[in-house]
């Protein structure tokens, strides 16, 4: 299956690997007649107390990055209206942002598959009996989500917003604030979104991703689900693959051996230096025989994140291509929160002065000081991914530091990143 | 009951009274705000506050300018 007309800039072609195109069954630019031939009616009525019970054996977990148990938030949701006298409804928002500026899985699902997404926001309302729902997503993807949404009688009370095209628009919080005030920032995390979110009420916020297996599951049960992918890791998840060629979203089997994803990308395995993967919050991993699941990092396997592969070629530096992607996530700061707002431009200006030849051994030792003073200290995890790069940076590209500070690296400072 | 001392980072300015009340808690980092000395479960947003320490968080709560911070029992953990 190939498909090329997609919304927004990243043009993509898409295969399934080993059969299990799932997500993508109605084709390309699927309306809600290739919908309802390929997956059938969505039966609403028939999403009972049960399908949580389905839903925590499906093991699905979240596709937006953090790798949450769908079940465990959406029953953190329900039970989230607590004892009040009138408890507040519930709501769902399907997340679309994807700021992530190497992943497009979501904007292709979104582009071809929007009923599957409506119809997993419609489920997972059902689940927690929610009076609003919302998809927020990204202006290229709008005129379709729209489109979709008015095509179907089920669909009125869906909202569409559109989200900002900032790297952080996409965190939970930021997406609640977006919805109520305009402002994408995230919000301080004493209180718990399930327990108090948009408009003071208990709210659950789901990939567009995630959303599209829950109205798998909720057709073909959890068994079907879990038939694909691995004892820890079931079912299928999308892939963003560039770096080499055009981009490509690929649907995957969960605990995937990463060099069999890119082999059925149709990548040259000898040319690739380094994958980023999980994206700019991510690692780099030189060990392609590893395996891709939310257990990781462990022996032989990484996480995921959000299904970002990013192929570094051999002859190009880690250290820039690492520098260019930590100044992006400096600039990319909310500028809320303090240690963010010094500590990522004092990391990237380190990064930097290493990778563009200055020779200095402390510099390194500088790098980790600020990489460690960043951690854990937000409120939200911009500043932790963004350890998490700067770390997997410096263990995997160690050899390219000696270089570095010896002058002798002569990998080509150029860099598609 | 240990409570935790939850940093609102969103409005924290780094002005420093709860690291001159609490300096077995609390250092200054490099710009000026508060670094926790102890990570609470890996989280340095929400140093635990010991029974001797109690008095003088409240004071801190109280006394920052930016109504940064507030104690908090630790069950009600921040998400993550």
């Amino acid at each position: 299956m190939t498909i090329q007309e997609a919304v927004g800039p990243a043009v993509d072609t898409l295969r399934g690997s080993a059969g299990t195109y799932q997500l993508f069954a109605a084709g390309s630019n699927a309306g809600l007649a290739e919908h309802e031939q390929a997956f059938g009616p969505l039966s609403l009525a028939a999403i009972d107390a049960g399908f949580m019970s389905v839903l925590g054996e499906s093991g699905l977990t979240g596709r937006g990055g953090a790798a949450f148990s769908s079940w465990r938030k959406v029953a953190a949701t329900a039970q989230g209206r607590g004892a009040a006298l009138l408890p507040a409804k519930p709501v769902v928002i399907a997340n679309g942002a994807e700021g992530e500026p190497l992943s497009f899985k979501d904007k292709t699902l979104l582009a071809h598959a929007p009923h599957l997404v409506i119809d997993g926001l419609l489920i997972a309302g059902r689940a927690v009996s929610a009076s609003l729902l919302y998809i927020y997503t990204t202006p290229a993807a709008m005129p379709v989500v729209e489109a979709a949404v008015a095509e179907r009688r089920d669909a009125r009370k869906i909202k569409v917003v559109q989200a900002p095209e900032t790297f952080i628009s996409g965190e939970a919080s930021a997406v609640v604030n977006s919805i109520a005030t305009g402002v994408a920032l995230p919000l301080d995390n004493r209180r718990r979104l399930s327990a108090a979110g948009l408009k003071g009420r208990p709210t659950l916020v789901l990939n567009v991703e995630t959303l599209a297996h829950v109205a798998l599951i909720a057709r073909h049960g959890s068994g079907w689900f879990r038939a694909a992918g691995s004892e820890r890791d079931p079912g299928t998840r999308l892939v963003s693959i560039s770096g080499q060629g055009a981009g490509q979203v690929l649907e995957v089997e969960g605990d995937a051996r990463l060099c069999d994803v890119l082999s059925s990308a149709g990548v040259d395995l000898s040319t690739v230096g380094a994958v980023l993967v999980g994206g700019y919050h991510g690692r780099w991993v030189r060990d392609l025989e590893c395996r891709l699941s939310p257990s990781g990092p462990g022996e032989n396997v990484i996480n995921p994140g959000a299904g970002v592969l990013h192929i570094l070629p051999a002859r190009d530096c880690g250290l820039e291509a690492t520098a260019r992607i930590l100044d992006y996530l400096a600039r990319a700061s909310a500028k809320q929160c303090g240690p963010c707002m010094f500590g990522l431009p004092a990391m990237a200006r380190v990064l930097s002065a290493i990778a563009y030849g200055d020779r200095n051994p402390r510099l390194v030792l500088e790098l980790e000081r600020l990489t460690k003073l960043v951690g854990g200290r937000g409120a939200c995890h911009h500043p932790d991914g963004t350890a998490r790069l700067v770390s997997s940076a410096l263990e995997m590209f160690a050899e390219d530091m000696k270089a570095h500070l010896l002058g002798t690296c002569t990998r080509e400072t150029r860099s598609a990143i | 009951m240990t409570e935790i001392l939850h940093i609102d980072w969103t409005r924290c300015d780094g002005r420093g009274l709860c690291t001159e009340l609490l300096p077995t808690v609390l250092v200054r980092d490099d710009w000026g705000y508060p670094l926790a000395l102890q990570a609470t479960n890996g989280n340095r947003s929400n140093p635990a506050i010991s029974p001797g320490n109690i008095e003088a968080a409240r004071e801190a709560v109280h006394l920052c300018p930016k109504l940064a911070l507030s104690l908090v029992p630790e069950q009600a953990k921040p998400r993550q």
